[in-house]
């Protein structure tokens, strides 16, 4: 066993060895679950329902709990490793440690695409959002949305800018409010309190049932998804929480189990009251599921309640993708896998700022200027790559430092079970994805082996490759 | 006009505000500081005035 202890707030490894400005330890696992939940909630508001149009309700429910298995690996995986590795930068820092400098690169370049591009497509959602409320109020010309996306946006990088307590504890309330919206709607309509409005018998029956077979079931798997993609953020907190040994696990663990109830509430309440024919079409149909279950049940107080619900989500979504990125991409900047430059840390404000402001204009190109759902497909499979390593890092890290070698905060259990379970789930979900979108699978996939020749013959000799290696871990088994 | 085309061109005024606010904070911290603090950050270590862990 080495002489530190992750756990502990005494010698956990991790002194000061010269830095003067870096970024806060504030967190607490309240935070890192309003990041991991604040990211991924408002795929219960919207787009998780393309999986009904792909195979019909129970296809819909069967994406939502092989993706719950999906992702309840990646928490527990997660939740081992970034408890041990607890430095900002999340799996791109498991992944320079575990794996390799390639792999790194690779998977710093997923996260900030993943999250830069989910800012965006939220951007673009809340601007639409604003111009559904501008028509419901009787506004009768066609609203600019630009305004309100370019806002959203430097609002939310202002606030990130600013402090990453205040942006969390932000996340914190709205995320609070969107998530009892959930349960609020699931009481109201399904009869718990007062008279219920869900039909599944009648919705559901016959042709309905499976209305493409099991096909039908395959091709919705990767929309599944959408109720859990990007959990994993809770990672990009480790070097601002205030224990990473207890609040990374903690706060995780609570946010897969959030996200678990309110994906089925959410499944049970939508599918209930909307046909599958609507519900499944996100654009001429249901585009926000929720709200349209609130409108169809007559209730003015739940309509003004889901509205704001929808719209908290999206806002908490892309707040927690700017905290997210500009971590990813700073991490990279400090160890010189990008220029130095971006390492910078705010002295007044403690954070990342240059990377902040770096990824502005970057989500605004997305949001202005590319299609929703292309920005979308991008970001899925920037995360779904990014899920694919992690199987390969959590069977690395066992090996390389067996249980016992080094003190972890956190010890997933049925180790490989889970991994293995992972790997074989992203593989159905790449196959599931090459169905629907082979042609940005192919071109993605092409772009990051275009970036990973240019590190490898150019950027590695500018990356500091003594110094990155920060952990006081034993030298790995085999080495 | 109506109130939401106001509503635009204030999302607008905000937007331009923050992205100013944003830049001449940029630029006002870039050169009162040093590169050499600015960038002192070293993974997984905690700032030496806030915290006093040994490793």
């Amino acid at each position: 066993m080495a002489d530190f202890d992750i756990t502990s707030d005494k010698m956990d490894g991790m002194g000061p060895h010269g830095t003067k400005v870096g970024l806060l330890r504030v967190l607490g696992p309240a935070h890192v679950w309003a990041l991991g939940v604040g990211i991924v909630l408002v795929g219960e508001y919207m787009g998780w329902n393309f999986a009904v149009g792909k195979g019909g309700a129970y296809a819909a429910l069967i994406a939502c709990w092989f993706a719950g298995i999906l992702y309840t690996c990646v928490a527990m995986i997660d939740s081992e490793v970034t408890s041990t590795v607890a430095a900002a930068g999340g799996q791109y820092t498991q992944a320079k440690h575990i794996v390799g400098p390639l792999m790194a690169f690779n998977v710093g370049l997923y996260l900030t695409f993943a999250y830069t591009m989910l800012e965006a497509a939220n951007a673009i959602t809340a601007g639409y959002l604003i111009s559904v409320v501008a028509t419901m109020t009787g506004y009768d010309g066609v609203l600019d949305q630009r305004p309100f996306i370019i806002l959203a946006i430097l609002f939310l990088a202002w606030l990130n800018y600013r402090g990453v307590l205040a942006t969390l504890t932000f996340n914190l309330v709205i995320t609070a409010i969107a998530f009892a919206a959930i349960i609020i709607i699931f009481l109201s309509t399904s009869g718990v309190l007062g008279n219920g409005i869900v039909h599944h018998a009648e919705l559901m029956a016959g042709q309905a049932a499976l209305p493409y077979g099991w096909i039908g079931v395959l091709a919705a798997l990767h929309f599944g998804l959408w109720y859990y993609l990007g959990i994993e953020g809770t990672t990009q907190a480790a070097e601002e929480v205030r224990s990473p040994a207890r609040a990374l696990p903690f706060g995780t663990l609570a946010g897969i189990m959030t996200l678990l109830i309110a994906a089925t509430l959410t499944w049970y309440t939508c599918t209930g009251v909307l046909p599958w024919e609507y519900l499944g079409d996100g654009v001429n149909g249901s585009v926000a599921p929720l709200f349209d279950t609130a409108r169809l049940s007559g209730s003015e107080a739940l309509i003004w309640l889901l509205g704001i619900g929808t719209l908290f989500a999206t806002l908490a979504s892309a707040n927690g993708c700017i905290n997210d990125a500009s971590r990813a991409w700073f991490a990279m900047g400090r160890d010189k896998y990008l220029p130095g430059w971006f390492g910078a840390v705010h002295p007044k404000y403690r954070t990342p700022y240059r990377s902040i402001i770096f990824l502005v204009p970057m989500a605004l190109i997305f949001a202005l200027g590319a299609p929703l759902d292309q920005v979308i497909t991008f970001s899925i499979l920037s995360g779904l790559l990014e899920y694919t390593f992690m199987p390969l890092n959590i069977i690395m890290f066992r090996k390389k430092w067996p249980m016992g070698t080094i003190k972890r905060g956190y010890e997933h259990p049925f180790h490989p079970i889970p991994a293995i379970a992972l790997l074989a789930l992203c593989s159905v979900t790449f196959f599931a994805v090459f169905l629907g979108y082979g042609t940005q699978l192919v071109a993605m996939i092409g772009f990051y082996i275009l970036v990973s020749l240019w590190f490898h013959f150019w950027r590695y000799r500018f990356v500091n490759r003594g110094a990155q290696f920060t952990m006081p871990w034993p030298k790995p088994e085999g080495y | 006009m109506q109130t939401w085309n106001y509503i635009e061109y204030i999302a607008w005024g905000l937007s331009a505000l923050l992205g100013l606010y944003l830049v001449v904070d940029w630029l006002r911290t870039d050169t009162t500081y040093s590169e050499d603090v600015l960038t002192s950050s070293r993974e997984g270590e905690l700032e030496a005035i806030t915290e006093e862990h040994k490793g």
